[in-house]
């Protein structure tokens, strides 16, 4: 089995593949879309490719959140109101303040934020792992009540409020690179190191393969689901924070809206399947990456953006039909149970080789 | 219980009287076997109950034959979602796009009309386009091995992408649409005042639709083939059952119960279709099978259990509508609780009875 192929069934290249071929479309239409400059007038950088990162911020940290979840089998449908939880509760915080614009009120923002996400996270984990509901329902629930509790937060209105640094979190720049991004980057590489150093990684892919199985094998699933619920929630309202800081302005009824659906194509687009057990850190930012590549390329292209949902439907049936086995076969021209025993030790290296990195 | 019940019942019994015995037992056994399924759903009802009678007392004028007319009728598109859901729901899928599915086939069934195209053969074709779209998912879920989450969610944002395409304005029927007959009221009881009990044509269709959807799942070798796949698809496929035949036409009947929603839908509003209908459809509709009692896991569940979920649903938004007191901003807060209390109470009741 040569590289070329175990890089063709790993599952995130295709993703790369994807953001490659929009980036193309892109620069056949406008030759100089791959350019960066400098605006003279702020002395920020200033290129398409630094726009896309900037809004893939939040949805790399929502799709962090979701892949945990979907490994230990379950679903978190509630992250998009979690988003507008976590904006509400900063933007409302930074305008009830004394001294809105100042490093410690947008500490304090944030960490209410995160704090009031938190606690509903945990709602989640324990209905979903003491009470025994069905992960899917629970969070329907939390989508339907945290969507309520953003709009309870700011009284039913848009709230704004200046601050700052809090607006230089999703608009400045860090060497050129976009804060949000670079946060989301740092963020993400703990969340792996966590993962992947510790053994809490093996223990939530346990869960998803076979809960009693892991339970007997010494593994205490309530905590475990707990903390993955939380820490969905967590992402969900720091990526909800970095979404207000673009506008400084909170809206609780659209801030989030299905972008519960975008985190958890991100994540399939990445290759951890929606049955669980299985979780790849990396295909699942570069899902996230591949999905705001595609919002900027459609409205680039001057779609209206009513009509994104039709070339999202495009681009996600192509890679799951790449993705597919039958597919796969037509193409490399093999047949199936043929394929799969070789092929098997390869994709071990492979997943240790995402353990190192 | 279950198992304790034929343990004792059963075996003691074999060596003396098994002809009387067993007869006595496996005919109780049989009973609370059947029970066992159909708790939730008759919890469900008494709570359906429980919420109709707290509305009459608190704010009057609930089981009043206008009222109630008002109340089926506008149930009536979710009432034929939920069939299609809980047949996919038992086969333990999932179909996320029957609320976009409806934007599309009522956004393209009336530009069709205004095409010119003959009335009838509009409302055919709107769900036809509902069942193409099914059909589309069936193929992804059967044949390439995608998730039905994935497949779904997949024709969601193509429904909804292609509906936008197509207009983001209010389009409107041309006169002498079907649309205006399926909204006619008939009325079957006149009442004093305007306390007359109305059926409208698109209820009728609602209710041959439940009708038709429970002979099918109980009667017919492809709908004990349904519970087969949600119950074990390995064990279907070993039985002999035609288990990809039988998943394609699940998710082609779900899109096409999305397509008569919309036409149902449609008519209630007086021919208007927007881009922009059915927003959050599917879950409402998810909801509603899980208050009927279906286990999202599949291979357990009733139609009729949906039927109750709808009109659970639908009662909450009345007492909303009836109190006027509650803050808009409380409304999704209390639906989720609501449907929290539901799901925990049938978590509680089911335990304690599978305990004991």
């Amino acid at each position: 089995m040569s590289r070329v192929a175990a890089l063709l069934r790993t599952p995130w290249f295709w993703a790369l593949v994807g953001i490659v071929v929009l980036l193309v479309i892109n620069t056949i239409k406008d030759p100089g879309y791959l350019a960066i400059g400098v605006n003279p007038n702020t002395g920020m950088m200033t290129g398409n490719v630094l726009d896309i990162l900037r809004v893939s911020a939040p949805i790399i940290l929502i799709s962090i959140g979701m892949t945990f979840v979907i490994a230990t089998e379950g679903i978190d449908l509630s992250v998009g109101s979690m988003m507008a939880v976590g904006g509400a509760a900063a933007m409302q915080t930074l305008s009830t303040l004394a001294e809105p614009n100042s490093v410690p009120a947008m500490l304090q923002a944030i960490g209410l934020a995160v704090l009031i996400a938190a606690v509903l996270g945990a709602l989640n984990g324990i209905l979903i792992s003491v009470v025994g509901l069905q992960p899917f329902i629970t969070t329907l629930v939390m989508m339907m009540a945290a969507r309520g509790i953003a709009r309870v937060i700011t009284g039913g209105q848009n709230t704004n409020a200046r601050n700052e640094p809090f607006r230089l979190l999703a608009n400045g720049q860090i060497f050129g690179i976009p804060t949000g991004f670079v946060i989301a980057v740092v963020i993400v590489a703990l969340v792996a190191v966590l993962m992947r150093r510790t053994a809490l990684g093996l223990m939530i892919e346990a869960i998803g393969i076979n809960p009693q199985a892991s339970r007997l094998a010494g593994i205490r699933p309530r905590p475990i689901l707990i903390a993955v619920y939380v820490l969905a929630a967590v992402l969900a309202s720091l990526a909800g924070v970095l979404n207000v800081a673009e506008v400084m302005t909170v809206n609780p009824s659209s801030t989030g809206n299905l972008l519960e659906m975008d985190a958890i194509l991100a994540v399939v687009i990445g290759g951890t399947s929606l049955a669980g057990g299985k979780f790849s850190i990396i295909g699942s930012t570069l899902g996230a990456l591949l999905i705001a590549t595609l919002n900027k390329t459609v409205v680039f292209l001057g779609v209206p953006s009513a009509a994104t949902p039709a070339f999202k439907a495009v681009v996600i049936i192509a890679l799951v039909l790449l993705q597919s086995e039958r597919i796969r076969s037509l193409v490399l021209g093999r047949k199936k149970p043929q394929s799969t025993a070789p092929v098997a030790p390869a994709a071990a290296t492979q997943d240790s080789k995402e353990v190192v990195a | 219980m279950t198992t304790a019940h034929t343990l004792a019942g059963g075996a003691p019994a074999a060596p003396e009287l098994p002809q009387a015995q067993e007869a006595r037992a496996t005919g109780f056994a049989r009973f609370w076997q059947r029970g066992q399924g159909f708790l939730p759903t008759l919890i469900a009802f008494v709570l359906l109950l429980g919420m109709l009678i707290y509305a009459e007392i608190a704010y009057g004028r609930v089981f009043h034959a206008g009222t109630m007319s008002d109340l089926l009728a506008g149930a009536a598109p979710m009432l034929i979602l939920a069939v299609g859901m809980t047949i996919v729901i038992i086969s333990a899928g999932i179909d996320l796009s029957v609320g976009a599915v409806v934007a599309f086939s009522s956004v393209a069934g009336v530009m069709i009309m205004n095409l010119g195209v003959g009335g009838w053969l509009g409302v055919l074709l709107m769900v036809a386009f509902g069942a193409l779209f099914g059909l589309a998912s069936g193929v992804m879920v059967q044949h390439f091995n995608v998730q039905p989450f994935i497949a779904t969610l997949a024709m969601m944002f193509l429904a909804r992408g292609l509906a936008s395409m197509l207009t983001t304005d209010v389009v409107r029927a041309p006169e002498g649409s079907p649309f205006e007959w399926l909204a006619t009221k008939w009325k079957i009881y006149d009442g004093p005042k305007v306390n007359d009990f109305t059926v409208t044509p698109g209820l009728l269709i609602a209710v041959v639709v439940v009708i038709a959807a429970m002979y099918f799942m109980h009667r017919t070798r492809m709908g004990r083939t349904v519970y087969g796949i949600g119950e074990s698809e390995s064990s279907a496929q070993l039985m002999g059952l035609p288990v990809a035949r039988t998943r394609v036409w699940i998710y082609i009947i779900s899109g096409a119960s999305a397509g008569l929603a919309a036409v149902v839908y449609t008519a209630s509003v007086q021919g208007s279709a927007r881009n922009v209908t059915g927003l959050g459809w599917e879950l409402d509709a998810i909801a509603a099978v899980v208050i009927g009692g279906t286990l999202l896991t599949g291979g357990a569940g009733y139609v009729l259990g949906s039927v109750i979920g709808v009109l659970v649903l639908q009662t909450l938004r009345l007492i909303i509508t009836k109190d006027g007191t509650i803050d808009p901003q409380y409304l999704t807060i209390i639906t989720g609780a609501v449907l929290l209390a539901f799901v925990l109470l049938q978590r509680v009741l089911v335990r304690k009875r599978s305990q004991t």
